[in-house]
C-alpha cells in the first residue's frame, strides 16, 4: 500500500471540566488509506466524535489535544499554521455533521451555501459550482435537483437535506470527509436513501471517509473496516466482514450481541377478556388540522401492545389522547371497560394513577432541580398517601426495583445521573403511582444499545411480576421483535395493519409494513446492495412510498 | 486635524505590523504570533497606547503645580480607586478562600476578581445600612452646632476642611459621612423592598399566566402592554405628584406610596420575563407529567416551575434592583422621592449639585456631590458585576 491518507499515532485529547483537564481519548491509533471507508462505533462519550474532529486537526471548545501525531498527506495538522489549515478545511477535509438542520444557515439558499466553498477556495467559479452542485443533487436522487438548490433549508425534508449537506461536502471533490452520525435523527425508511446516496458518492469519487455512528447495522453497510471505541479506548479494530464474523473482544461481542433479545411469545388472549385500555374509533385534531383517523386497538392485562410507524404517523398523538392531554374529537378511550373522561382535568384521581406515562428525553421528563427521590416520593404521597419512613421506605423498595443502589442514588440530582439511570427513574415514578397500564414514548430511542436492552429487559422483568400493561410506541423494529405481544402499524393517523407479533413479522404483509420491515438495517454487510437490488436503485424510501 | 488622525492610525497600523513581526522573530514563529491577524496584533497596539495614556495622566493629576494637577485630578482619583478597589477585592478573595465553611471556599475559588468585588460592595453597604446608627458619626438630620457650613471634603484645612468631618458639610452645616451611611440604609432598603415586592407580583402573575395561558395570559399580558406603553420615569412622576396630595390626608407616609408605585411599574417587566421562562418550562416533560398526576397550580408553579427558574429570575433581580434604585434616587433628585430631613443619596446629589461648577480650579470642594453620585454608581457596578457571575454559572449549570 502506498503512503495512507491519513496517520494519527498516539492522540490524546483532553476536555475541560470542573477546573481540570480529563481525558477524553486515551492514546489512539488510526489510519487511513486513500478512498477507504472507516467506521467508528462506540457507545455515546466514547469519544467518537470528539476523534472524528481531531482527524481534522480540530477541537471544540474546551478541549485541547495534549499528546500524539494527526498527519494528513505528509501534513502534520497540530503544528500547521493556521493559513496552511484554511487551504486544507472545506477543500480536502469536509465535515457532515449529525443534525443537516441545525448546521445549514437558514437565511440562505442552500445553493448559495453550497458554492462557498469552491468559490472560497478557488476551485472553481460560483457558475461552474452551482452547475455542480445541481449534478451533484442529481447523483444524490434528490427531487428536482436543478431546483431544489433555491430553496431554503425549512422548505426540504430533513433527510433530502443531509443529502444537500453530503453534497456540500462533496463541492470541492475533498480527499477525506467526517460523516458524523448523519442518519441517526432520521426515520428508517428515509435512512436508507441518504445511505445508499452517501455510499454511492463515495464510491464514485473515491472519496476516503471516516464514519461515525452508534448503529452497528449501518456501519455494517457504509465501512471498509471498522473501529471499536469504548471510553476513549480502542478495543479493536478489523475488516468489517471479519469483525461481524468473529470479534475477538468481549465488549464488541457484548455490542453484537444486543439485537439478540426476545421474549418468549405469550398464550393468545383469552375470548371475552376485558381488555385494560380500548382506544374505540378515535378521531383527533389539531385546531383544525385532523391527525388521527378512526383509530381502534385494545390493551390487555400483562402484555405489551408495541406501535410503530413514522415520525408524523401518529403515534404519540394517540399516546396523548389515551393520557388526556387531546381530547378526541369523536370516539372514546376504556379503562376496564368504562369510558374514561376525554380531558385530563376531568378523570379522578385514581383513573388518573392507573394510566402512567414514561417519557422518551428522560432529561426533560425529570425535573434538573429535584432530587430522585423527590420525584419518586411525589406520587407515592400524592396517590398511596403516604408520608414519613413509610413514604422512604416505598421509595426505596421502587429504587431496588429499577437496580439502582437506594442509599446512593436517594439525594442525587439527575444532572448526577447517566442517560440510562435517568430513564430507570421514569420509570420508577411511573410505578410509583401502581398503575396498571404504562405508555412508553420512545423510551430506548435516545440511549445506546446496550443500555437500551437493560431498559427493555427491565420492562419485561416488571411486567412479569407486576402483570403492568404497556403500550410502546416506537419507530425501532428491532425493539418492536424484542418486547411486543401485539404490533399496530400506524401510517397518516391510521391503523393500517395490526395482530399478534408473529403475524405481523411473517408474510403477506400491508405494503407499508412491508416497508418499514425490509427497511430496517441488518447486520449483514450487503444487506443494504441487496436491498437496493430488490427495490430497484431508484425506488428507495420516499419513491417507494410515493408508489404506494 | 483628520490628517492628523489619520496620520496616527496610519503610524499605528505601522506600529502593529512591526510588532507582529518582532514578535514572529523574537518567539521563533511561536503559533501565537504566526496566527496572529493584523487586527489582533492593532488591538494590543492601541490597548497599549491607552495605557501609556493613562499612566502619563496619572502623574500628570500628582504634578506639583496645581493647575495641572487639577486638571486630572479626578481620573487620578479613578485610578486610584480602581487600584485599590482591585487590591481590596484580590484580599477579600483570599480571605474567602481561607475562611468560612467548605461551601464558601469552594465558591470564592471559582469566583473571578470582578464578582469578588462586587459581593465585598454590597456586603459593605449591607452592613453600613444594617448598623448606619451604631456607625455614623453624627444624626442624619443632625445640623452640627457651632461648625460651619460648607466644610470641604479631604480634612485637609489649607484646603478649607476640617477632620472632625471627613467628608465635610453640607450647605447647612450637616456631616456628610453621616448622611452617605443613613442614605445607604434609606435608599438601599427602601429599593430593596420595592424590588421583592416587584418580583412578588410580576412573577406570581406571570407564572400564572404561563400555566394558565388563554384568557387569564391575554387579559394580564395586555394589562401589562398598557402599563409598559407608557415612559415609567414619567408615569412615575405623574403618580407621585397625585400620591403625594393624597399621602397626607390618608396619613400614610408618601414613601410608602412610592415603594407600591415603583413596585407596581417594575413588576411589569418581571412579568414579562417570568411568563417568558415560565412559558419554556411549561412546555417540559416533568410539566406534562405533574399535570396528569393530577397537581393543583399552586404544586406545579412554585414546586416544579420556580425552582427551574430561579437562575434567570435572580440575575434579573439584581438589574431590577438597579433600576428600582436608580428610578428613587431620579425621583428623590427632582424631588418627589425620600423627603427630607431623611437622608437620600439622590437628593443628595441635586442638594449639592451647585458644586460640580468648581471643578476646574478647586476639585475638593466639587467631590461634596460626587461623593452620593459615585455611593450610587459603585452599588449599580457592584451588583451588576454579581448578577453577570450568577448568569454565568447558571448557564455553565445547563450544559
Amino acid at each position: 500500500m502506498t503512503e495512507p491518507l491519513l496517520k494519527m499515532r498516539g492522540v490524546k485529547i483532553e476536555g475541560r471540566s470542573d477546573e481540570m483537564w480529563n481525558p477524553i481519548i486515551n492514546g489512539v491509533d488510526l489510519t487511513l488509506a486513500r478512498g477507504e471507508v472507516l467506521g467508528l462505533i462506540g457507545e455515546s462519550g466514547a469519544g467518537k466524535s470528539t476523534l472524528g474532529l481531531a482527524a481534522m486537526g480540530y477541537t471544540r471548545d474546551g478541549v485541547r489535544i495534549s499528546d500524539g501525531t494527526i498527519e494528513f498527506d505528509g501534513i502534520d495538522l497540530l503544528t500547521a499554521s493556521a493559513a496552511v489549515k484554511r487551504e486544507l478545511l472545506g477543500k480536502r477535509i469536509a465535515y457532515v455533521a449529525q443534525s443537516a438542520a441545525a448546521s445549514f444557515n437558514p437565511a440562505h439558499r442552500l445553493i448559495d451555501q453550497h458554492v462557498e466553498g469552491p468559490s472560497q477556495h478557488g476551485v472553481m467559479s460560483r457558475a461552474e459550482s452551482e452547475a455542480d452542485g445541481m449534478e451533484l443533487y442529481r447523483k444524490l436522487r434528490l427531487p428536482n435537483p436543478d431546483e431544489i438548490g433555491f430553496r431554503y433549508p425549512h422548505q426540504v425534508s430533513g433527510g433530502q437535506l443531509q443529502r444537500a449537506m453530503t453534497a456540500m461536502a462533496m463541492s470541492c471533490r475533498p480527499d477525506l470527509i467526517v460523516f458524523d452520525e448523519p442518519t441517526t435523527a432520521l426515520d428508517v425508511t428515509t435512512q436508507i436513501e441518504v445511505l445508499s446516496a452517501i455510499r454511492d458518492i463515495v464510491d464514485q469519487f473515491g472519496t476516503a471517509a471516516i464514519y461515525i455512528t452508534h448503529d452497528l447495522a449501518v456501519v455494517a453497510q457504509m465501512a471498509d473496516r471498522i473501529k471499536v471505541l469504548l471510553k476513549g479506548d480502542e478495543v479493536e479494530t478489523a475488516d468489517t466482514r471479519t469483525m461481524l464474523d468473529a470479534p475477538t473482544q468481549e465488549y464488541t461481542k457484548s455490542l453484537w450481541a444486543v439485537r439478540s433479545f426476545e421474549r418468549p411469545a405469550k398464550p393468545a388472549i383469552a375470548t371475552g377478556a376485558v381488555p385494560v385500555v380500548s382506544v374505540q374509533n378515535v378521531d383527533a385534531a389539531y385546531g383544525t388540522t385532523p391527525v388521527l383517523h378512526d383509530v381502534s386497538f385494545d390493551m390487555h392485562e400483562g402484555r405489551t401492545v408495541a406501535v410503530v410507524g413514522e415520525s408524523g404517523s401518529g403515534k404519540s398523538t394517540t399516546a396523548r389522547c389515551i393520557t388526556g392531554l387531546l381530547p378526541p374529537t369523536s370516539g372514546q378511550i376504556l379503562l376496564d371497560g368504562e369510558a374514561l373522561p376525554a380531558s385530563y382535568k376531568k378523570r379522578s384521581k385514581d383513573q388518573l394513577r392507573q394510566v402512567q406515562m414514561i417519557y422518551q428525553m428522560a432529561d426533560t421528563a425529570l425535573n434538573p432541580r429535584m432530587s430522585i427521590g423527590q420525584i419518586i416520593a411525589r406520587p407515592v404521597q400524592f396517590y398511596l398517601g403516604l408520608t414519613g419512613a413509610a413514604k422512604r421506605k416505598r421509595v426505596d423498595q421502587l429504587l431496588e426495583q429499577i437496580e439502582l443502589e437506594p442509599s446512593e442514588y436517594y439525594n442525587r440530582l439527575p444532572s448526577e445521573l447517566s442517560g440510562g439511570q435517568k430513564q430507570r427513574v421514569g420509570i420508577a415514578r411511573a410505578l410509583a403511582a401502581e398503575p396498571k397500564f404504562i405508555i412508553c414514548d420512545e423510551v430506548t430511542s435516545a440511549l445506546d444499545q446496550l443500555v437500551a436492552e437493560g431498559i427493555l429487559r427491565l420492562l419485561a422483568k416488571l411486567q412479569d411480576d407486576l402483570s403492568l400493561s404497556y403500550m410502546f410506541i416506537t419507530h425501532d423494529l428491532a425493539t418492536v421483535r424484542a418486547i411486543a405481544d401485539e404490533v399496530v402499524v400506524m401510517k397518516d393517523g391510521r391503523v393500517v395493519e395490526q395482530g399478534p407479533k408473529a403475524d405481523m413479522f411473517t408474510p403477506p404483509h400491508h405494503a407499508y409494513t412491508d416497508l418499514l420491515l425490509s427497511s430496517v438495517p441488518e447486520m449483514d454487510p450487503d444487506w443494504l446492495t441487496n436491498l437496493l437490488k430488490e427495490r430497484g436503485v431508484d425506488n428507495v424510501g420516499d419513491a417507494a412510498v410515493d408508489k404506494m | 486635524m483628520i490628517l492628523w488622525i489619520a496620520a496616527v492610525l496610519i503610524g499605528m497600523g505601522a506600529l502593529a505590523w512591526v510588532f507582529r513581526f518582532a514578535g514572529q522573530a523574537a518567539t521563533g514563529n511561536a503559533p501565537k504570533f504566526r496566527d496572529m491577524p493584523f487586527g489582533v496584533a492593532y488591538g494590543y497596539v492601541l490597548a497599549a497606547l491607552v495605557v501609556g495614556w493613562l499612566i502619563w495622566a496619572y502623574f500628570q493629576g500628582r504634578s506639583s503645580d496645581p493647575a495641572i494637577a487639577n486638571k486630572f485630578f479626578f481620573l487620578r482619583i479613578g485610578i486610584e480607586g480602581f487600584i485599590i478597589f482591585a487590591i481590596a477585592a484580590w484580599l477579600f478573595r483570599l480571605a474567602g478562600r481561607r475562611v468560612g465553611t467548605a461551601w464558601s471556599r469552594k465558591m470564592f475559588r471559582a469566583m473571578p476578581l470582578t464578582a469578588a468585588f462586587g459581593v465585598m460592595i454590597i456586603l459593605i453597604y449591607a452592613i453600613l445600612a444594617i448598623f448606619a446608627g451604631l456607625l455614623a458619626p453624627y444624626g442624619q438630620e443632625q445640623i452640627i452646632p457651632g461648625v460651619a457650613a460648607n466644610i470641604t471634603p479631604g480634612g485637609d484645612p489649607a484646603l478649607g476642611g476640617n477632620l472632625d468631618f471627613p467628608l465635610g458639610t453640607d450647605q447647612i452645616g450637616r456631616d456628610i459621612l453621616s448622611r452617605l451611611i443613613y442614605g445607604a440604609q434609606n435608599t438601599v432598603g427602601i429599593a430593596f423592598a420595592t424590588t421583592l415586592l416587584a418580583f412578588f407580583l410580576g412573577g406570581t402573575l406571570g407564572f400564572l399566566a404561563a400555566t394558565f395561558g388563554g384568557w387569564l395570559d391575554q387579559v394580564l399580558s395586555r394589562m401589562v402592554d398598557v402599563l409598559m406603553a407608557i415612559p415609567s420615569l414619567i408615569f412615575a412622576l405623574l403618580l407621585m405628584t397625585i400620591a403625594s396630595v393624597w399621602a397626607p390626608r390618608l396619613g400614610i407616609p408618601l414613601t410608602v406610596f412610592m415603594v407600591i408605585i415603583i413596585a407596581v411599574i417594575d413588576s411589569t417587566r418581571v412579568f414579562r420575563l417570568s411568563r417568558a421562562v415560565g412559558q419554556n418550562i411549561v412546555v417540559m416533560d416533568y410539566i406534562e407529567a405533574a399535570k396528569l398526576r393530577g397537581e393543583g397550580f399552586g404544586y406545579i408553579i412554585f414546586k416544579e416551575i420556580l425552582p427551574n427558574a430561579t437562575a434567570p429570575l435572580l440575575a434579573e433581580f439584581g438589574l431590577r434592583f438597579c433600576f428600582v434604585f436608580l428610578t428613587i434616587a431620579a425621583l428623590s433628585f427632582l424631588g418627589v422621592g425620600i423627603q427630607p430631613p431623611l437622608a437620600d443619596w439622590g437628593t443628595m446629589v441635586r442638594d449639592l449639585s451647585g458644586f460640580v461648577n468648581y471643578a476646574q480650579f478647586a476639585p475638593m470642594a466639587a467631590t461634596a456631590p460626587l461623593l452620593a453620585a459615585g455611593a450610587i454608581a459603585l452599588l449599580t457596578v457592584a451588583v451588576n458585576f454579581v448578577v453577570d457571575w450568577m448568569l454565568h454559572k447558571s448557564s455553565g449549570l445547563k450544559e
